[in-house]
């Protein structure tokens, strides 16, 4: 720190809090509690306490587990598919299976890896330990929640093994394709898919609902909503979002089902299929496109929100710094949240619209760049003359912020219409969209395990393991997906099950078909890797100390870690303070918890941000 | 306690600054001052109407297609309403009652309710039955499929609420909660009803303006 700065520091004085005139008790002192503790269920079996368990944190590792398992299964597929591109030649799957696979790799990863995993897994770990409070709002509802999930699960698995196998509509499943024969899984798989996404909704909602109503209405004495952690700001966000976006999910989902179970037409026209003229006449196909991205963009901020939000707490706590601009990343936010209800249909520009409509979309779509960037903005800020630890989760934070910049700027490209229609339907879609809502919030969530995992198990994850993880996972995704952008400006189309060699396909693109398979297969094994470092760390790691990263919210402060049922012991904890005083001029350690009282940091002068 | 204040005042607070520090030890940990049952209706009130809302959008933008033929109105459906309206008053009363701490009214009350509920269940489903007796299934026309959806939907949001009426005329017999605790259930329960007349009437009235 240079005398400059010093000199800064002091001259800043008006602003500091200067206790020491003060008495300790006097300083301290904070209003009796108003409202009663929350009860608390309290389980008396092995079934109640393990398996039909009502502790959020319980349910939040249920959650996460039962997310990665089938997360597993979608990176399966996608090496399925990658050895199909690369060698065409193979015979390797049928294009039946492609599409199927293809589809299924889409919603397992978008819906029931990255939704169920951030919201339900973090949701429930976090939400309660963050806010101070003892459980969620409706413990019962909250199990009713991931039980519903489970099933959910259960019944997207079981299309694998239907006559006709799950469906291969590609995962917007858009109608008449997606019910009508001809399209791998038209009439069992896509009925469990429907009814599967059915249940999710209805089991989210129930979580949502949980989120929500703990978030506002159980916090710790002091616990304003402009001093909680961003993580729960984003969270708290993604909520309401999904909250409002998934009913438009479940009016489709509701109305494909009636059309493919009983026949009706709200969605589907009058057509011939196979020579058969169908019963259906009217319906609207293009209903469905905008029912169903009214949810899919939102899903979007779903996803990439929470993300936002962890990854801002972990830059601050692994910089040892405060977060820079704090106001402004809760609106950016909010912001971003409000305007994620306003761009659907620039995913739509190629199934065609009103000119004037496409450029209401475009427009919408530049504008929400703004507080993406602010956000970008301020992480390096954060990261500015930080004491920046290179541990785990500061290196994938680092690794989400450049994969995050990188998808977000080719989305500038296709939320312009002029630009998105050559490109649309080709590989720079699929770049654009696997390095912004695959490889970024990835990224966040391998960083937050590696930070939370000691708040789970009492014990640290093998560094080394981690580091050879994150370097494989980072330069491989780069050489999964910069070739993709790539091929998409060659024009290599999307959704081929084949591409061989033809007057119309570049030679380079076989050649490099090949590579991304190969890093397919390596960054895919890294993940077993990590997966063998959480199971073995949580019986072999290094011993955690108590707060090992020495952060200053709440999740860190209960009496034991990891915490037990009810979170806080005896007493509910006061907050004095946000969770970024981080090396304050005059404290004797570089962090605040808190919930330590002024009187004990005497001397210390918080400065404004 | 707190303060009321407006999103914008919330969001513009400084956290770090002296005053705002001051103000905020002592926060209680509230944002609003609802019950969490009232609060958590809310909401899920607020995700159904959404959800309503893109059906009746759905329906408006399929009504414009050529093919579209109205439904009938069966008489029936004016007395389901009417029921429905009577259910809502009399939960009202009923609140009233058990504010008041009337035991033996506000027992009846919420049996008269139930029993309405019900009644508006069955009625319903006459409904459906006449309608299908005169050949308009839901394959007929579309019409008729957004008929039987709405009126599914809607029942099945009745269906959630005689499920929370029933626990709540359990709970009040037994007399097992304090008197707000069960006042605060109780009037849950009516807000929702009157949720799902006013719900029920945007949908019938689109239906007949259709």
């Amino acid at each position: 720190m240079s005398d400059e700065y010093e000199h800064k520091l002091e001259a800043k004085s008006d602003y500091t809090t200067d206790a020491s005139s003060v008495s300790a008790p006097e300083i301290d002192s904070v209003p009796e509690a108003e409202l009663p503790d929350q009860e608390l269920y309290h389980s008396h079996s092995w079934w109640t306490t393990y398996v039909f368990s009502q502790d959020a944190k319980y349910i939040g590792i249920q959650y996460a587990l039962t997310a990665v398992g089938t997360g597993l299964l979608g990176l399966v597929l996608s090496w399925l598919m990658r050895i199909q591109l690369a060698f065409p030649g193979l015979g390797w799957l049928d294009p039946a299976a492609y599409y199927q696979f293809v589809t299924m790799h889409g919603m397992i990863m978008v819906v029931y890896l990255l939704t169920a995993l951030f919201l339900g897994g973090f949701g429930n770990l976090l939400i309660p330990l963050m806010c101070g409070a003892r459980d969620m709002a409706f413990p019962y509802v909250n199990m009713l929640s991931y039980w519903a999930f489970v099933v959910a699960v259960v019944v997207l698995l079981a299309s694998f093994f239907v006559p006709g196998g799950p469906t291969g509509a590609g995962w917007t499943l858009y109608p008449p394709q997606a019910i009508t024969a001809g399209t791998p899984g038209s009439d069992m798989g896509i009925i469990l898919m429907l009814v599967s996404l059915i249940l999710f909704v209805a089991g989210f909602t129930m979580g949502g609902l949980n989120y929500i109503i703990t978030v506002l209405q159980l916090r710790a004495r002091g616990m304003t909503l402009m001093r909680l952690p961003l993580t729960i700001w984003g969270i708290f966000t993604a909520t309401v979002l999904a909250m409002f976006a998934f009913p438009a999910l479940l009016v489709g989902c509701l109305m494909m089902t009636l059309d493919s179970l009983l026949g009706t037409s709200f969605f589907m026209p009058a057509m011939v299929s196979l020579g058969e003229t169908l019963t259906h006449e009217g319906g609207s196909p293009i209903l469905f496109q905008h029912l169903f991205w009214f949810f899919g963009h939102p899903e979007v901020y779903i996803v990439a929100l929470p993300a936002f939000g962890i990854v801002s707490d972990l830059l601050s706590v692994h910089s040892r710094k405060t977060i820079f601009g704090y106001r402004m990343m809760v609106w950016a936010i909010v912001g971003i949240g409000a305007l994620s209800f306003f761009v659907w249909a620039h995913h739509m520009y190629v199934s065609g619209m009103n000119p004037w409509f496409g450029f209401f979309f475009a427009t919408t779509t530049l504008i929400i760049a703004v507080p993406t960037a602010i956000k970008v903005y301020n992480w390096i800020l954060t990261l500015w003359r930080g004491n920046i630890q290179l541990s785990l989760p500061m290196l994938f934070s680092l690794g989400f912020i450049v994969t995050f910049l990188n998808g977000g700027l080719t989305g500038l490209f296709l939320g312009n219409v002029t630009v998105d229609v050559p490109l649309s339907d080709t590989y720079f879609v699929v770049a654009h969209f696997h390095m912004v809502m695959g490889i970024a919030p990835i990224l966040v969530i391998f960083g937050a395990i590696y930070h939370w995992y000691p708040l789970i198990t009492g014990r640290m994850m093998n560094e080394t393991l981690g580091k050879i993880h994150f370097w494989i996972t980072f330069i491989g995704s780069y050489a999964i997906y910069f070739p993709m952008h790539y091929q998409g400006f060659v024009g290599v189309p999307r959704r081929y099950f084949e591409i061989y060699d033809s007057p119309y396909i570049d030679t380079s693109t076989l050649l490099l078909n090949k590579f991304i398979t190969i890093a397919v297969l390596i960054v895919g094994a890294a993940q077993l890797l990590f997966l063998y470092n959480l199971i073995t760390s949580a019986r072999l790691g290094k011993k955690s100390e108590k707060n090992p990263w020495k952060a200053n919210s709440l999740e860190w402060q209960t009496p034991q870690m990891p915490p037990e049922h009810g979170n806080w012991g005896k007493e509910l904890p006061k907050v004095y303070r946000w969770p970024y005083d981080f090396s304050v001029p005059g404290a004797k350690e570089d962090y605040i918890p808190q919930n330590q009282p002024p009187s004990e940091i005497i001397g210390a002068k918080v400065e404004k941000t | 306690m707190n303060k009321k204040k407006s999103i914008f005042q919330l969001l513009t607070e400084k956290p770090w600054e002296k005053d705002q520090i001051e103000a905020d030890n002592q926060h209680q940990g509230q944002t609003v001052n609802l019950s969490k049952q009232k609060l958590g209706l809310r909401t899920i009130m607020a995700a159904s109407t959404v959800l309503f809302s893109l059906f009746i959008v759905a329906y408006s933008d399929r009504m414009l297609i050529s093919d579209w033929k109205n439904m009938p109105e069966p008489w029936l459906l004016w007395l389901n309403t009417s029921i429905l309206i009577i259910s809502s008053l009399v939960f009202h009363k009923t609140t009233k009652y058990a504010q008041n701490d009337i035991f033996d009214k506000t027992k009846n009350g919420l049996y008269f309710v139930g029993f309405l509920a019900y009644s508006f269940l069955i009625g319903q489903l006459i409904v459906w039955y006449q309608l299908m007796n005169t050949g308009h299934y839901a394959t007929t026309n579309v019409a008729n499929a957004f008929f039987y959806l709405f009126t599914t939907i809607h029942g099945l949001h009745i269906v959630g609420g005689i499920y929370f009426w029933g626990k709540t005329t359990s709970k009040f017999i037994k007399r097992s909660l304090k008197k707000e605790e069960i006042n605060n259930l109780i009037d849950t329960c009516a807000v929702y009803w009157h949720f799902l007349l006013a719900v029920w009437i945007v949908l019938f009235g689109l239906m007949l303006s259709s």
